[in-house]
């Protein structure tokens, strides 16, 4: 499928046989970029439809979160958190694991959630997933908020490091993104992803400095554990927000680089298992 | 620019649907891998289904071009290749324009969301940006109808009212090719007539391109130019829209049969003890035409005598609403039926008025005084066709009898009758 420029006695679109690869259209996903933000303010706005405390939820599971991380890790096994509170240093964590976990599994069944609109109108598939890192955004937005709130009250100070930030928050998404597409075609066939992909984010959150501090993981181990990208970009992302514990340009240019090949494998691969979806689906 | 610009070209088109056996479709990931740990060569037997077959035709600018044929002929796959839904398996499709497909009313509504988020959503999955439907909102919302309840959640809306929106900002989408599924078969009369007039609107005074899918002939008349119909994925006929509609209802009359055996229906509690209804035959095997004669044929055998028996049918909706009744009681006809009797009763009405459609059918026999000696509930589905004196808007569901009454309009039959009350009232 083609888009030819719309030149007079020239065919708009072309509908032909598939071929083996299809390449990302890159155009048509911007020609469908309202499309992507109206689906993710519908998210938005209906997981807040009635609920009584609405907006408050986003940070409340965080909140939640890290206080019983400072109490099992900071209290009870008296785990070191860069002299920083813990439940601050732990919050911080959350904030980009909460984004990064949600627009995993949301992009994940975004397509078996989406599937009346497949059968029935045409759009750029991946317009689905694209839009729940969207919903992502502004969820993070608020925590990241009264983030800075908790900062400022502790006297934590901000370093110039902050300006770095959104490129861990976006290489996170990319990653959550490009495992999510992986996982979202495989979904169509296989309902049984469903199942899976609850333990597989419940794995990555322990193998990931969400509620300690990497500087716990024992030397000899760190290289298989920096393996994972998202461990490097938690702890840029701490780096960030606090301004210690820099982990080094390659470690951390690696888990972006890594984070952006996951996302074009994830493009691709959805990309080419979308091709039947309408008929299986 | 000429109105016989290409609009939409079509060469070959092919689509090939597989069909994996159902007990050999793996669901899951681990039956999968289970099946394929078992046997890692064999592949699962896979049936291939053409659902569309060498199709090739062309729709020119500003036509209004029909698609008809019964189901499963390819209608539903020849919209969702054209409209992008899924890909074709052969051939070529040319189209100039932008597309804007409507296969169902209000894909994408959330319940949750009030009308006016609704608009903005249901137009941006149809293609529409957020400054067109800007633009249209308030064409969408005079045409809805809706406007005091914009801000309620769509979930609190009645049928009607959802319809209505979901199919107005349809409507507003600024396509030059609309691709209209039988999306007509909801909402009102009134509404749909709208629709209608809407899509004409749109064909005629716009110049753009309409493709319309309906069971309905009656609407595909009013509507279209121009006609297509398939049959098993195959183009059967094109051209104008009365030579193929008239086509395809004599093809369908032609392969109708409407002669019943019920002998070896299984019957309840005594029915059929003393006599059974053997067979009910209408029009002599032929189809069941709107407003035209209807004769029955009832075919009985009596294994003891009945004295004063009466034979009757009714027609229900699919649902099992009684619609009519008809009995030889009625008319006074009984007839004292002797042991070993094996015979034909008739019923002949004059005018059929039932809406084409399909309907539910009961047979029954009873004695004078003893109740009810045969009695088959819901034993066939018989189909009402339309004729040709059907008129062209008359609509499935609207309705299940179009009641004949006296009528007067014109001033000077009003005028005749001013010192009289006019009761005579029709059920429309």
């Amino acid at each position: 499928m083609t888009i030819v420029s719309d030149v007079i006695k020239r065919p708009t679109l072309i509908l032909e046989p598939p071929s083996r690869w299809q390449p990302i259209d890159l155009r048509e996903i911007w020609a469908f970029r309202d499309l992507l933000i109206t689906l993710a303010i519908r998210d938005v706005k209906v997981r807040y439809k009635q609920t009584a405390l609405g907006v408050a939820w986003v940070v409340l599971q965080p909140i939640v979160g890290a206080l019983i991380f400072s109490f099992v890790f900071g209290r009870i096994a008296k785990l070191p958190s860069n002299g920083i509170p813990y439940f601050i240093f732990s919050y911080a964590g959350l904030t980009l694991w909460t984004a990064f976990s949600s627009t995993l599994t949301k992009s994940g069944s975004a397509l078996v959630q989406g599937a009346n609109m497949v059968s029935k109108v045409y759009f750029p598939r991946l317009i689905l997933p694209l839009s729940t890192a969207f919903s992502t955004l502004i969820d993070f937005t608020v925590s990241l908020a009264l983030l800075a709130v908790m900062m400022l009250v502790n006297h934590v100070h901000f370093t110039l490091a902050l300006l770095l930030l959104p490129l861990w928050l976006v290489a996170s998404q990319l990653l959550a993104l490009g495992f999510g597409l992986w996982t979202g075609g495989m979904m169509v066939r296989y309902r049984d992803i469903v199942y899976v992909l609850p333990v597989v984010v419940q794995f990555l959150m322990y193998a990931s400095p969400v509620a300690y501090s990497a500087s716990n993981v024992p030397h000899h181990y760190k290289f298989i554990y920096y393996l994972n990208p998202l461990a490097g970009l938690l702890d840029a992302f701490r780096w960030s927000v606090f301004g210690t514990g820099w982990l080094g340009v390659p470690t951390t240019a690696y888990a972006v680089i890594a984070s952006l090949v996951v996302f074009i494998a994830g493009a691709i691969a959805f990309r080419n298992m979308e091709r039947g979806l309408a008929d299986v689906i | 620019m000429s109105s016989r610009d290409l609009a939409i070209s079509v060469r070959n088109l092919g689509k090939v649907y597989r069909i994996t056996h159902q007990a050999e479709r793996a669901t899951t990931a681990g039956e999968a891998v289970a099946r394929w740990l078992r046997k890692p060569l064999s592949r699962s037997a896979i049936q291939n289904f053409r659902a569309l077959d060498d199709i090739s035709f062309d729709v020119y600018k500003g036509d209004v071009l029909g698609i008809i044929g019964r189901n499963g002929a390819g209608k539903s796959t020849l919209l969702k290749v054209l409209s992008r839904i899924t890909e074709p398996s052969s051939g070529r499709v040319e189209l100039y324009g932008r597309v804007g497909s409507l296969l169902e009313v209000g894909t994408g509504f959330h319940q949750e969301l009030t009308g006016r988020e609704n608009i903005f959503l249901n137009g941006g999955i149809l293609g529409m940006s957020r400054s067109e439907i800007r633009r249209e909102f308030d064409n969408i919302v005079e045409f809805s109808g809706v406007e005091k309840f914009l801000d309620t959640p769509v979930k609190r809306y009645s049928s009607g009212m959802y319809v209505r929106l979901a199919f107005a900002v349809a409507a507003n989408l600024r396509s030059e090719i609309l691709i209209v599924d039988e999306v007509l078969a909801v909402g009102d009369a009134e509404f749909q007539k709208k629709c209608i007039g809407k899509m004409q609107d749109v064909a005629t005074t716009e110049g753009r391109t309409v493709l319309f899918v309906s069971h309905n002939l009656g609407a595909v008349r009013s509507l279209c130019t121009r006609a297509l119909s398939l049959a098993s994925g195959r183009i059967h006929m094109a051209g104008g829209v009365h030579e193929v509609t008239t086509e395809y209802l004599e093809a369908s009359l032609r392969a109708s049969t409407n002669i019943i055996d019920l002998g070896g229906t299984r019957r309840t509690g005594e029915y059929g003890h003393s006599l059974k209804v053997q067979r009910i035959a209408f029009n002599r095997g032929g189809p069941l035409v709107h407003g035209e004669r209807l004769t029955v044929r009832i075919d009985y055998e009596a294994y003891a005598a009945v004295s004063g028996c009466s034979f009757g049918f009714g027609i229900s909706t699919l649902d099992g609403v009684r619609l009519i009744s008809f009995d030889s009681d009625l008319a006074a006809e009984r007839r004292d039926v002797e042991k070993g009797e094996c015979a034909t009763v008739e019923c002949e009405v004059d005018n059929l008025h039932l809406q084409p459609g399909r309907y539910s059918l009961d047979v029954g026999a009873r004695s004078g005084d003893s109740g009810s000696v045969d009695y088959l509930s819901a034993c066939a589905v018989v189909e009402i066709i339309p004729g040709v004196r059907t008129p062209g808007m008359i609509i499935r569901g609207d309705g299940g009898v179009r009641y004949p009454a006296l009528w007067r309009l014109s001033a000077d039959a009003l005028s005749e009758n001013r010192h009289r009350a006019v009761g005579t009232h029709g059920f429309m």
